[in-house]
């Protein structure tokens, strides 16, 4: 058996739909990875006592552990102790935990590359803790951290085929359905396959031209 | 239901192939990730690009469908069918030495350029140059990051209950709807997959250790580098 155009054509729209599911699912959960890991990030800096080792012991556990393994957890033993999610609320929850706990050490990292002195003079200046972490410490963080949150943002998006496995219908679970009912996979997962190279790697080249910048402007800083 | 015994059996029957798929797709990877990472900094173009490809390829797409299209879509093409176990090694291995390709490349890269210069001036034949000078100085900067990168593989290994190999997480699951033992199940593999990554990460200290180079690393690490310059 080989290529068939009219079945590859036939298929675009299950799995266009799908890829709008799997986007909607990174974007999401990206933003809750972003807020959960400045959370613990700044909570370990703040050496808040208890829960910082806490966050730190739970953020060792998710990182040492399968994404897939805690889907399932989520999916499957949570509704033992609270109201069922649906799959996607799930699959947010699941990728955006999973990601908070590294995107918590890429705003670590960015905490430690603001300058000693940008603390000291916030501290000279009596600025308000609100005033200096908006007005001095962020902004000085924010351009080295940016790239490294995209990267794991594009690693996310490739990963995400995982709640697939949850039954969410993203765009791989668009071309396993497509291929269980034809029992013609070749085109679906090659169609699926080209799909996630056309969205990642503009993206790639995205963040490297990003991180170029970054690194340009860190250059003329020190220089 | 099982006693505990008897999911710590069945679970452990799993254990077996996850690190069996582990290290076998681990030692493919490394080698993939040393060739194509070489390959990368060749000057000839005709070398240099079909490495660009393949890195782009299994970074840019999902490991699931690299599995699934190797799984489902090979076999219609070649006509032959991979084993699931062959085409979960096959394929992590692949994927995960795209990924360590960059590791190799970026870790050459940095040693410094005057070396470079001392084997051509030396006149070191390529390989000697590359097994007794180049490489002791890259392997230090590459162990942190390949320590990260075996971590990713172990946990990619789960991918491949979905393709009907008897994993952890496979098993975890089979007692799920067996007997519907949840929390214990995934409890027990939840233990077992953060402590083999455990293992991996204390195992990468003890290499970064072995291979240290420069002040402050042990004394056998310094007169291994004086033999091998």
């Amino acid at each position: 058996m080989t290529w068939d155009w009219s079945y590859a054509a036939s298929l675009l729209p299950d799995l266009l739909h799908g890829l709008v599911v799997t986007v909607q699912v990174t974007l999401l959960a990206s933003a809750l990875a972003i807020v959960l890991g400045i959370g613990m990030a700044v909570t370990w800096h703040l050496r808040v006592t208890v829960l910082s080792p806490l966050l730190l012991g739970f953020a060792r556990v998710v990182r040492g552990t399968p994404l897939l393994v805690q889907l399932y957890i989520i999916f499957f033993l949570l509704p033992d102790v609270m109201p069922a999610l649906s799959p996607t609320t799930s699959a947010v929850l699941g990728l955006g935990l999973n990601y908070s706990c590294y995107m918590a050490e890429a705003v670590r990292a960015g905490l430690a590359g603001v300058p000693v002195g940008q603390w000291e003079v916030a501290t000279a200046l009596n600025l308000p803790p609100r005033k200096m972490w908006t007005r001095i410490i962020l902004p000085e963080m924010i351009a080295p951290t940016l790239p490294v949150i995209g990267n794991y943002i594009n690693s996310m998006f490739k990963i995400s085929a995982l709640v697939s496995a949850i039954s969410v219908v993203d765009v791989f679970n668009a071309a396993t359905i497509a291929g269980n009912s034809t029992y013609r996979y070749l085109e679906p997962f090659t169609m699926v396959g080209l799909l996630y190279l056309t969205v990642s790697i503009p993206v790639t080249i995205l963040l490297r031209l990003a991180e170029n910048r970054v690194a340009q402007r860190q250059g003329s800083h020190a220089a | 239901m099982l006693s505990l015994e008897g999911l710590l059996q069945f679970v452990l029957s799993g254990l077996q192939v996850t690190v069996m798929i582990t290290v076998v797709s681990l030692c493919i990877a490394l080698m993939v990730g040393l060739l194509v990472g070489c390959a990368r900094l060749s000057r000839h173009l005709a070398v240099r690009w079909p490495a660009v490809v393949f890195v782009e390829v299994f970074r840019g797409t999902s490991e699931l469908v690299q599995l699934f299209w190797a799984f489902y879509a090979l076999p219609i093409l070649t006509g032959y069918q991979l084993s699931p176990i062959a085409a979960a090694c096959i394929v992590l291995g692949l994927n995960q030495g795209s990924y360590i390709s960059e590791i190799v490349r970026s870790a050459m890269l940095a040693v410094p350029r005057a070396q470079r210069e001392a084997v051509v001036a030396l006149n070191l034949p390529v390989l000697t140059a590359f097994r007794r000078i180049i490489l002791p100085q890259a392997i230090p900067r590459m162990l942190p990051p390949l320590g990260n990168q075996a971590i990713d593989l172990l946990k990619a290994t789960s991918i491949v209950s979905m393709v009907t190999v008897a994993d952890m997480t496979f098993r975890a699951q089979q007692i799920r709807t067996l007997t519907g033992q949840t929390l214990e199940s995934f409890g027990i593999i939840l233990a077992l997959y953060f402590a083999l990554s455990s293992i991996i990460g204390f195992g990468v200290k003890l290499c970064e250790r072995r291979f240290a180079i420069g002040p402050g690393s042990s004394e056998s690490g310094r007169s291994k580098v004086r033999v091998a310059a």
